[in-house]
């Protein structure tokens, strides 16, 4: 059977809460935050609010259930979606659907998480059963030394080159300075780039987000809804999300998005071209890289080489992650895959926070998540629509 | 090519001993089993009994197939790196200690892709064999080795945290008058200990072979009467702070079982020495060493005991021997969970007969005292847990992996 259309569904209130490094707070203080100011702009009150999607990886020992009652909501319709950097696409396709087969009216997405002194140390011990097994007692790099592993590989297999993954964060840090939320606030040169100290080779300083605390939530809604309410909206053209994507792969250097590519912009009724704006997951540039080679915007492999020569700011011939990404702006847990969303969101429909792209119409979101041992295992991508 | 580690300078008493930390120690149970077998020396992947898969990591059920038969098997050790890293900052104490740490992707011939500790000498994208180690933890990990020997090989900073080679460290043999103490005594040397203590029960009694020992240049002999808790606690005192490696040497053996022997004269002897001797070591060294198991070059890194393989099944004909020896098990076992808190690791050298007086009227095969030694040594170079020296101690232990109770009756006669 063929995938559904999104029709009638919008996209709307897209909310970012300023993000800070470390916070004593709890991930619920920053979900909550994160809803009230979603109600506020949407003029309505958490009650009205008859869906739920979370996305936190520190509310333990609680899930979307003890947040029901802890903030006061009574939903109809509650999901947890624990997929990282996919987070955002996932929470958007399932609610959309509950909206569309009206188990819900305004569906309330939102992802947060605290960042304690050593809250992430604690994450990572707990992070996946074949992480435990098979990848900590090595080392213990975490997430970097997986990554590092995926940008050697890709590196030698492609001839990528530090450079060129260079260029994706400079251009990048470039658009966080016009981003009032972004930790980092300085600019950064290519030569501090290239010289800044290991991480786990190749791996440098600025090849790697920042943990931090924040959160970030958009609603999900019909059309009619979002007009009575008067807030801007986008349309969903297409998305996708898969799982596990090619498993005999010896070492990642693809990632779920090809599997359904041609899918997904048949669906979408555009080109990689159409879009004005992209927003890929940057946890490390390698999958940057990734991202635009299996959603078609260049061959297989050419990625990095692709993203150096184009500009890459808000500016440019090729605006990307256009509030800093990750990289940039930092990573906020599981609010790190609802980043690029929220900008897209907030591009398409012309509330930029920071740089405008002129006249964006449509959008390209990437999400990807979950090291779980040697690679990312979901992914997802949609193409949102200004209305 | 690996620089060789020097030997390290007299230690200043003044400086704090740096306190040993373990690295993630937290493991499935499917992992675990991994960790039996990489105890014995041997590489253990999971494969499929439904469909032939060979897994990785650990699971419970095929990801081919979805079969639940999944078996532990040895497999070949070839493969290829195709990606490496090296770790240089991490939120993990243990490994912060020691970085930098190089790791990499390592595809099997046999097809899995494991994360392995990358030995120096290995390039990529290279050939390398894998080996399972036990970490300081006590779980099994897989580092990827050059093809073929390398000079100083053993020398790898990475390698050394998985082994407990003897080279620059400081050993003590417990009874230096048996020829397995006196064998021992000469394989560690060979091997690189910087001094071998050689304790001595009455050392004013001569014994065969004294004039051997004393002529080993790094040799000290001391006086060390296990049945004596006074004698030990204060060799113990003596050296305890310098005692690297730990191997008992010492078994009172006499023939017999239960009902052939009048009273409990002889079996409360091997008792005396095979079982609470073992504890009076333990508990004089034993906590000084988990103190110093992070104590650089020359940290303490081994309690080896040296144990009839009849402690896993009673041979009758010598059962209160082997009662003891069950004891002895079962003691060694209890160390091993205590020590690990020091990354310190207890090493069980499970021999079948040995060929001295006392086994005299057996018939062979037998095990040469050098042999014994030299499964001591091979044992600390590869950080083994468990080792099986000599024709007879091999085939009990495999009788005893099929079924246990089989193995008795079968020890019977």
């Amino acid at each position: 059977m063929k995938r559904q259309s999104y029709d009638g569904v919008a996209v709307a209130v897209p909310v970012s809460v300023p993000y800070v490094r470390y916070s004593i707070e709890t991930a619920h203080w920053w979900i909550a935050r994160a809803l009230k100011q979603l109600c506020d702009r949407a003029g309505i009150a958490h009650g009205d609010l008859d869906g739920l999607s979370v996305s936190s990886f520190t509310l333990h020992p609680d899930t979307g259930v003890g947040l029901t009652q802890h903030l006061g909501l009574t939903p109809r319709w509650l999901d947890h979606i624990p997929m990282g950097g996919a987070s955002a696409v996932v929470a958007l396709r399932r609610a959309a659907r509950a909206v569309q087969a009206g188990d819900a009216d305004i569906v309330a997405c939102v992802a947060g998480d605290t960042n304690h002194v050593d809250s992430f140390r604690k994450l990572l011990g707990s992070f996946s059963r074949f992480a435990q097994d098979a990848s900590y007692p090595y080392g213990f790099g975490g997430p970097n030394a997986a990554f590092a592993l995926l940008t050697d590989h890709y590196m030698r297999s492609f001839g990528a080159t530090r450079e060129q993954f260079g260029s994706i964060c400079v251009d990048q840090r470039k658009n966080a300075l016009g981003y009032p939320n972004a930790i980092m606030k300085k600019p950064l040169t290519t030569d501090q780039y290239m010289n800044a100290r290991a991480i786990s080779d190749p791996l440098h300083l600025f090849d790697c987000v920042m943990p931090v605390a924040g959160a970030e939530a958009f609603l999900v809604t019909r059309e009619d809804i979002a007009k009575d309410l008067g807030v801007p909206f986008a349309r969903t053209l297409s998305t996708i999300e898969r799982h596990n994507a090619f498993p005999d792969d010896p070492v990642q250097l693809r990632g779920g998005w090809a599997m359904d590519v041609e899918e997904f912009w048949a669906m979408s009724g555009c080109t990689p071209r159409d879009m004005d704006v992209v927003q890929t997951y940057d946890d490390y540039p390698v999958i940057v890289a990734m991202q635009v080679e299996d959603l078609g915007f260049c061959d297989k492999g050419e990625g990095a080489a692709f993203l150096s020569t184009r500009d890459t700011t808000a500016n440019g011939d090729f605006p990307h992650n256009t509030c800093g990404g990750q990289l940039s702006a930092g990573q906020a847990g599981a609010a790190g895959g609802y980043l690029g969303f929220v900008e897209a969101l907030r591009q398409v429909t012309g509330q930029s926070l920071g740089l405008q792209v002129m006249n964006a119409k449509r959008a390209l979101v990437a999400g990807f998540g979950m090291i779980n041992f040697d690679r990312g295992l979901c992914s997802g991508a949609v193409v949102l629509e200004g209305a | 090519m690996t620089d060789p580690i020097a030997a390290p300078p007299r230690k200043d008493p003044q400086q704090r001993t740096r306190s040993p930390l373990l690295p993630p120690v937290p493991r499935s149970r499917a992992a675990l089993l991994m960790s039996a077998a990489a105890a014995r020396g041997e590489l253990h992947l999971q494969g499929c009994l439904s469909c032939g898969a060979r897994i990785y990591p650990p699971r419970d059920a095929c990801p081919t197939c979805l079969s639940v038969r999944l078996a532990w098997q040895k497999v070949p050790d070839r493969g290829h790196v195709i990606a490496e890293t090296t770790v240089r900052t991490t939120t993990d104490a243990y490994f912060r200690e020691r970085t930098p740490w190089r790791v990499g992707t390592v595809r099997l011939d046999i097809g899995p892709v494991l994360m392995t500790h990358l030995h120096g000498d290995v390039e990529t994208p290279g050939p390398c064999r894998v080996r399972a180690y036990l970490d300081k933890s006590g779980n099994a990990v897989l580092m990827a080795l050059p093809e073929q020997e390398t000079p100083n090989m053993a020398d790898d900073p990475e390698l050394r945290e998985l082994t407990a080679t003897p080279k620059h460290r400081r050993v003590l043999v417990t009874d230096g008058r048996t020829a397995v103490g006196q064998a021992t005594a000469h394989a560690l040397s060979d091997a690189g200990a910087s001094i071998v203590f050689i304790g001595v029960a009455t050392p004013w009694l001569p014994f065969d072979g004294q004039d051997t020992l004393t002529a080993i240049p790094n040799a000290q002999i001391v006086p060390l009467d296990l049945t004596d808790a006074t004698s030990v606690r204060e060799l113990a005192g003596e050296i305890g702070g310098k005692t690297d490696i730990l191997i008992n040497t010492a078994d009172h053996v006499r023939p017999g079982g239960i009902l052939s022997r009048q009273g409990l004269t002889t079996t409360r002897d091997e008792f005396e020495i095979n079982v609470f001797g073992l504890q009076r070591l333990a508990q004089h060294f034993g906590h000084g060493m988990v103190g110093r198991g992070a104590d650089g070059v020359n940290s303490a890194v081994a309690l080896v005991d040296i144990l009839p393989v009849y402690a896993l099944a009673n041979w009758s004909a010598w059962g209160a021997h082997s009662a003891s020896a069950a004891a002895r098990h079962s003691v060694l076992q209890c160390l091993r969970g205590e020590m690990r808190a020091g990354g310190v690791r207890v090493m069980s050298i499970f021999t079948g007969p040995v060929d001295d007086d006392w086994r005299q009227p057996l018939p062979p095969p037998k095990v040469a005292p050098s042999a014994v030694a030299q499964a001591v040594v091979h044992a600390l170079e590869n950080g083994t847990e468990e080792s099986f020296v000599g024709d007879i101690a091999k085939d009990v232990l495999a009788r005893w992996q099929v079924d246990p109770k089989t193995l008795e009756r079968e020890l019977q006669g």
